[in-house]
């Protein structure tokens, strides 16, 4: 009995958190023409969040690309089809690896920084300062933020996966030998827009959650240290695990 | 002055067509602490009223109250004729649009300089041209003394200077009512002269009201034109500063003269000293 109380007790406090999320996001949603408004706040926040993101992106692009070539070309050639590589990899790169590892990548860099400014403007009085100034702090500071990371992460998977073809081509066709005609013709003929558009699909759906997560909890955190360390570190891992569940989600349906 | 005594006719829950804010009966708990215990409170306009009392008495509560920051559990909240209450978010803002607030530790928005923190109310609230936001902010940082600083960052400013940029920032939208929380902890004697001066000099040079929350007798009783002392959730005394320096009451001695034990005592409440030494860890 008690295991089941504390299992409902458990539920119902997910449940409550969701419900405040959802509340969270119409609120957000019915700020955003205000906020679009000023657009240079986007634009400065689709810098912090994208650009600011670009070099850990594509570094972590062209090695995944490698690895992936490297493992790729050792599994092909098993089956005498290593020409196939080309395929495999923009396959894997653009439907699944790019948008799941960009999303896990940009909730440590983009959504710690996001979860932690927002938190740390709490803890300071600054969101507080605002209302007492009559301005909404949920529409000059969160729905920017959320916005800006919403449009970066498309980008960002983008420049993730091109990235990655190229690692992937990079080892498959310079190191390996094989046929770089191969790798590019076979590539365009498996390739169709329906894969690139579940990329950016998983992509913008992944841009929405991990942003939200971010901006909900640097919102909602405690006026602490300790409260702002909390919400950074709960925004990278419920990040991380919304990330997984709805990439399968999202695959399932889209398959 | 008994307790009380002078606070009877100010807190008879009849707000006069002199008062710019009336608080009546409030009731207010958090964490399952009772904060406030039926309080009624009554600011008259174009004075510097200050809310004193010991420290956890719910003094800054008692601000983000009349700002309706936080919500009371009973009681009702006039500000400017108008009830905190009723009001939607909307009205809400539009009266915060005439009220300035100087936070603790003035709240500056660390990503702006000193100029833009000062400019941040006009740009959000008005479309007025560059040149005229430019005037307007130079005008109120000159009067706080700080023109030559404004484009440092907030972490360039000692906690002295970044009052007096929050200072500035809360004047310039030109407000009814500027509420003050702890305007002095912490600073200096330089910068706490220069606090004093300026509070008074916005509340008389610019026809507001002020209400400054603080525990610092001195400075209060050199300042302010009505005082209101809080204790145990309610109103202890009230009165000018020079009638509660006089007052014979016990909770107003122990204050104002800064005694470590009274009707406010030294030790929190806990078990039996001597009960609990004996007792078994754990017990």
């Amino acid at each position: 009995m008690t295991l089941l109380r504390e299992l409902w007790r458990a539920l119902r406090g997910m449940l409550e958190t969701l419900g405040a999320v959802v509340l969270f996001l119409v609120r957000m949603l019915a700020a955003t023409p205000a906020a679009l408004m000023r657009i240079g706040l986007v634009v400065q926040q689709v810098y912090n969040a994208g650009a600011l993101s670009l070099v850990i992106i594509m570094l972590c692009g062209l090695f995944v690309g490698m690895v992936l070539g490297l493992q790729g070309f050792d599994l092909l050639q098993r089956f005498g089809s290593e020409e196939s590589l080309g395929t495999a990899a923009a396959l894997g790169l653009l439907k699944e690896l790019g948008p799941v590892v960009t999303a896990l990548l940009f909730s440590g860099r983009a959504g710690t920084a996001l979860a932690s400014e927002i938190g740390l403007m709490r803890a300071t009085d600054q969101l507080s300062a605002m209302q007492m100034m009559a301005v909404d702090p949920v529409r000059r500071v969160c729905v920017p933020r959320f916005l800006g990371g919403v449009i970066a992460m498309p980008l960002l998977a983008a420049i993730f996966s091109g990235i990655g073809i190229f690692g992937a081509q990079l080892v498959g066709v310079r190191l390996m030998g094989v046929d770089a005609g191969q790798f590019w013709s076979q590539m365009r003929a498996s390739v169709e827009i329906d894969d690139v558009m579940e990329g950016v699909i998983k992509s913008c759906v992944f841009g929405v959650a991990c942003s939200l997560i971010a901006v909900y909890e640097g919102f909602n955190s405690q006026p602490t240290a300790e409260g702002v360390g909390r919400a950074t570190t709960r925004t990278v891992v419920i990040s991380a695990v919304v990330t997984l569940i709805l990439d399968y989600m999202l695959t399932a349906v889209m398959l | 002055m008994a307790p009380n005594a002078h606070a009877a006719p100010e807190a008879n829950g009849v707000a006069g067509s002199d008062d710019i804010v009336a608080v009546r009966d409030l009731h207010y708990a958090t964490s399952g602490r009772e904060i406030f215990k039926g309080l009624d409170i009554r600011i008259r306009r174009g004075l510097v009223t200050a809310i004193m009392g010991p420290s956890g008495t719910g003094k800054t509560t008692l601000l983000k109250l009349i700002t309706r920051q936080v919500e009371p559990d009973r009681g009702s909240i006039i500000v400017d004729g108008r009830d905190l209450g009723r009001l939607n978010r909307t009205q809400l803002y539009a009266l915060r649009q005439r009220m300035g607030m100087l936070f603790q530790n003035g709240a500056l928005l660390t990503d702006f300089d000193v100029f833009e923190n000062v400019a941040f109310p006009l740009r959000e609230h008005t479309d007025l041209p560059e040149s005229l936001i430019r005037h307007i902010v130079l005008t109120k940082l000159h009067a706080v003394g700080l023109r030559g600083a404004a484009t440092l960052m907030p972490a360039e400013l000692s906690g002295g200077m970044a009052r007096r940029v929050a200072l500035a920032r809360a004047i310039v939208m030109d407000p009814k009512i500027l509420i003050y929380d702890e305007p002095f902890a912490g600073l200096d004697p330089i910068s706490m002269g220069v606090i004093v001066r300026l509070v008074r000099q916005m509340n008389d040079a610019l026809g507001i009201t002020s209400i400054v929350v603080s525990h610092d007798v001195h400075e209060i009783s050199i300042l302010a034109d009505q005082t209101y002392l809080l204790s145990e959730g309610t109103v202890v005394a009230a009165g000018s500063p020079q009638e509660l320096r006089t007052s014979p009451a016990e909770v107003v001695r122990q204050f104002m003269d800064g005694l470590a034990d009274g009707p406010v005592p030294f030790h929190y409440p806990a078990p039996d000293y001597q009960a609990q030494l004996l007792a078994r860890e754990g017990s």
